[in-house]
């Protein structure tokens, strides 16, 4: 009887099983990690309660088309801890990280919604530290806050604040920006430096104790990608980097569309800070979270344009690889590869549940 | 970073490729000891650059693998008790138990914390002086020190809700048992860079004598490998079999004295089960009885284990370099990072997973 | 076993087992102990393991890895003698 690897060869239409097939009863906060498990609840469990046709997508945002307009709509929650890091907070990032969603659909963002689960105990002050930092986070980047929901629950820790915000964008160009449109030959832009945003957080709540400060990149991506559309760049695809870092978005993408990512390692930009904490703690920041990066997709013959433009305002993005075809049988399963400084080639796939430091 | 990036240099790694083909004339079979080493050889692809003539075996080099499943349960035990919190090294929190491993045990409930240094835990104790803390101790001899070291230091504040659960372990008792199997096939071995940092390597003369085996104090570069097999395979085809050092910049014959003499202060050996290989002699560190207050084995009383191996892990086969992850029916079938079945699929240093998370050529038994 | 990492001791405090570092890895520094080093200085590289400085690093011997590269390519040799493969 021919034995199938783990999940990796099971086609998208094969019936599923009622019962999520996983060995675990609770849920991990590996669960939500970004990475592999994350990946097992979306696709065996919420898809298929779901069933619908946008969804299996599986892009950041939605597209809704009413009569000529072309909507995007988006949402995401956020439960970081600390509220409080350096580079950011919670509303910051509430604000930055939907209004980005929005920007990976090519969607210019117009509205958002913001609800609030706010434990008791939790004080009034670190409530309005949020509540400004969201509202400056929307006016700078000319977006409306226009509806929101508050709710207290019990106290547990007293320290607790999630927020969900929605948006709204509009799409005003021509251009399907999805992973299904990315064509073999496409190279692989990335917006900037990564992995500062994991490093911050992780530096900040398990207490590494950096003397140097390592600041999360957070920030709002509309205008870099709007430069390019503006451009009449062809974006193929976009993908904000965030949790499970720059190697689980390339390897969701290519599983979406089907094609092989090769990218090189040399060509990966990463600060002397990010590298410097990685080493330390035994962390690839291929997999650490970002909140201000992402890749895009274009033609070939349009990728020195493109990284001109975003070169405007970041002087870190750069091509890293490219779109090609998968070979049809030896090592077909491997979406994602990288060429190491000698030359050789490793796989990147996703990883189990969050990356943690080790020493050894 | 200086004194890293010039020993990932593709140049150099190119030279000392050509230097290893130049010099080869026959097939050799190379173990490395340490887990850091087999992560670096995967992660940078040097086993697809080396000679056919090259078989590198992985050795038991991963502390994280051989803890014993008794320590992992007695650990999560021990976290379940009421105003304990269980400090961690990061790469245990994954490892399988009888039943489930400390992420689990975290999810809950119970106060698990990760700390990158035994320091962290103390300052934790010191914090907290209403709870007791234990931290679990493990490593090789590289790590034994830092236990020492925070042992040391609880003693003298008199910390006394301080304890350590000691899991440590020692290398050279593990080379003699993979050397003296009918089964062993290794001729050379890399010896692991760091511990021999602490300890010197004195230790591996005898064996390097006694068992007629090149033993190179290997680093963990690309650049350190490939000048370790280099030399490794120079003294097989000159048919010497010395301890030689490759890890100079850091390592001395007699290594840190100073740590040295910590870990005889708080240590002594003693015989441990490694998971997977089975009891050996001498193979482990226990906390002596000058230490006895802050030693969670004796305080917390032995935690009844209900032990329950999987039956088709083969991590012992493979921590011993008889068979390589692939060639074990359960890779990335049955058992992988998601659903180990064993220790070195879950460590990092673990060759299942570096073979898992790295090699391109992964596919297992039943192929492409 | 064992991620140990180079770093650059930048400034020394206190004494015996308490003494500590404020050491640079890369971009990012670091409080790490001393303790078991007791010779080391300010500006000197060591190599850092679960927060304790472990050893310190000679660098003249750090750079025979790649004098070594030199010898070698300048005899072109086929069969290399041990003094020139260990540096």
């Amino acid at each position: 009887m021919k034995k199938q690897p783990d999940n990796r060869a099971v086609p998208m239409s094969a019936p599923a099983c009622p019962v999520p097939p996983t060995n675990y009863e609770n849920i991990l906060l590996a669960h939500g990690g970004g990475g592999k498990l994350t990946a097992d609840l979306i696709e065996k469990l919420f898809l298929p309660a779901f069933g619908d046709p946008a969804l299996d997508e599986r892009h950041d945002g939605a597209e809704i088309n009413i009569g000529r307009i072309r909507l995007a709509m988006t949402t995401d929650s956020f439960v970081v801890t600390p509220l409080f890091f350096p580079g950011g907070d919670i509303g910051r990032l509430a604000v930055y990280g939907t209004l980005n969603d929005l920007a990976m659909c090519g969607a210019r963002p117009l509205f958002l919604s913001a609800a609030f689960i706010i434990e008791e105990g939790l004080p009034l002050k670190t409530v309005h530290q949020v509540a400004d930092s969201m509202g400056k986070a929307a006016k700078s980047s000319g977006i409306r806050l226009i509806t929101g929901d508050t709710k207290v629950i019990e106290r547990k820790s007293g320290n607790d604040l999630f927020v969900t915000t929605t948006g709204i964008g509009i799409i005003e160009h021509g251009l399907k920006i999805s992973p299904q449109s990315i064509m073999k030959g496409d190279k692989i832009i990335l917006s900037g430096d990564i992995g500062r945003h994991g490093i911050a957080v992780m530096a900040c709540r398990e207490g590494f104790e950096f003397e140097t400060t390592i600041e999360s990149d957070c920030a709002p991506l509309w205008n870099q990608v709007e430069i390019m559309l503006r451009e009449n760049i062809e974006i193929h695809c976009l993908r904000d980097l965030t949790r499970g870092g720059l190697a689980t978005a390339l390897v969701e993408i290519a599983e979406t569309s089907g094609l092989r990512l090769e990218i090189e390692e040399s060509l990966i930009p990463v600060s002397d800070q990010v590298a410097g904490a990685c080493e330390i703690l035994g962390l690839d920041p291929l997999y650490v979270a970002n909140e201000g990066r992402f890749i895009c997709f274009v033609p070939e013959k349009q990728a020195g344009a493109a990284i001109g433009l975003l070169r405007q305002s970041a002087p870190n993005a750069a091509i890293i690889g490219q779109a090609t075809d998968t070979p049809k049988k030896d090592y077909s399963n491997i979406r994602v590869v990288m060429k190491t400084p000698l030359g050789t080639s490793r796989i990147i796939d996703r990883i189990t549940g969050d990356q943690l430091p080790r020493i050894c | 970073m200086k004194f890293l990036d010039e020993f990932r240099n593709s140049d150099l790694t190119g030279k000392y490729l050509q230097a290893i083909k130049a010099t080869i004339r026959q097939p050799w079979t190379i173990m490395e000891i340490c887990g850091g080493q087999t992560h670096s050889i995967l992660k940078y692809g040097l086993d697809q650059m080396l000679p056919d003539e090259i078989t590198l075996l992985h050795g038991p080099g991963c502390p994280v693998c051989v803890t014993p499943i008794e320590l992992i349960d007695m650990a999560i035990g021990i976290a379940g008790q009421p105003n304990v919190i269980l400090c961690t090294f990061g790469d245990m929190m994954r490892v399988p138990g009888s039943d489930g491993n400390l992420l689990d045990a975290r999810a809950r409930g119970n106060d698990i914390r990760m700390v990158y240094s035994p320091l962290e835990s103390l300052k934790i104790a010191e914090n907290n002086p209403d709870k007791r803390i234990v931290f679990f101790g493990i490593g090789f001899e590289t790590t034994a020190p830092t236990t020492a070291l925070a042992l040391k230091k609880a003693k003298k504040n008199r910390f006394d809700n301080y304890f350590v659960l000691s899991a440590h372990v020692r290398v050279p008792p593990a080379i003699e048992l993979i050397l003296s199997s009918p089964e062993n096939r290794v001729q050379a071995f890399l010896a692991a860079g760091h511990v021999c940092t602490v300890m010197g390597y004195r230790e591996y003369i005898p064996i390097a004598e006694n068992f007629h085996v090149p033993i190179v104090v290997t680093g963990f570069e690309p650049v350190d490998i490939l000048q370790g097999i280099c030399m490794a395979i120079n003294q097989l085809e000159r048919g010497a079999a010395a301890v030689e050092n490759q890890y100079s910049r850091v390592v001395s014959e007699n290594g840190n004295s100073m740590a040295r003499k910590l870990i005889d202060e708080v240590f002594e050996t003693t015989s441990r089960k490694w998971r997977g290989i089975g009891e050996i002699a001498g193979g482990g560190l226990s906390i002596k009885p000058d230490y006895a207050a802050y030693d969670a084995a004796r305080v917390f009383g032995p935690v009844v284990a209900k032990v329950e191996e999987s039956p088709r892990c083969l991590s012992g086969k493979v921590l011993r370099g008889l068979i390589k992850p692939p060639e074990c029916p359960a890779f990335a079938v049955d058992c992988s990072p998601a659903n180990p079945l064993g220790a070195p699929m879950v460590s990092a240093e673990g060759a299942c997973a570096a073979y898992y998370n790295y090699s391109i050529s992964r596919q297992g038994p039943i192929g492409g | 076993m064992c991620l140990a990492v180079p770093g650059r001791i930048i400034e020394i405090a206190g004494a015996d087992i308490e003494r500590t570092a404020k050491v640079e890895f890369g971009g990012v520094v670091k409080q790490i102990s001393l303790a078991v080093l007791p010779e080391a200085c300010p500006g000197d590289y060591v190599i850092v393991h679960a927060g304790v400085a472990i050893s310190r690093i000679n660098e003249d011997e750090a750079k025979r890895v790649f004098k070594f590269m030199e010898q070698a390519a300048a005899a072109n040799d086929e069969s290399l003698s041990k003094d020139e493969i260990s540096g």
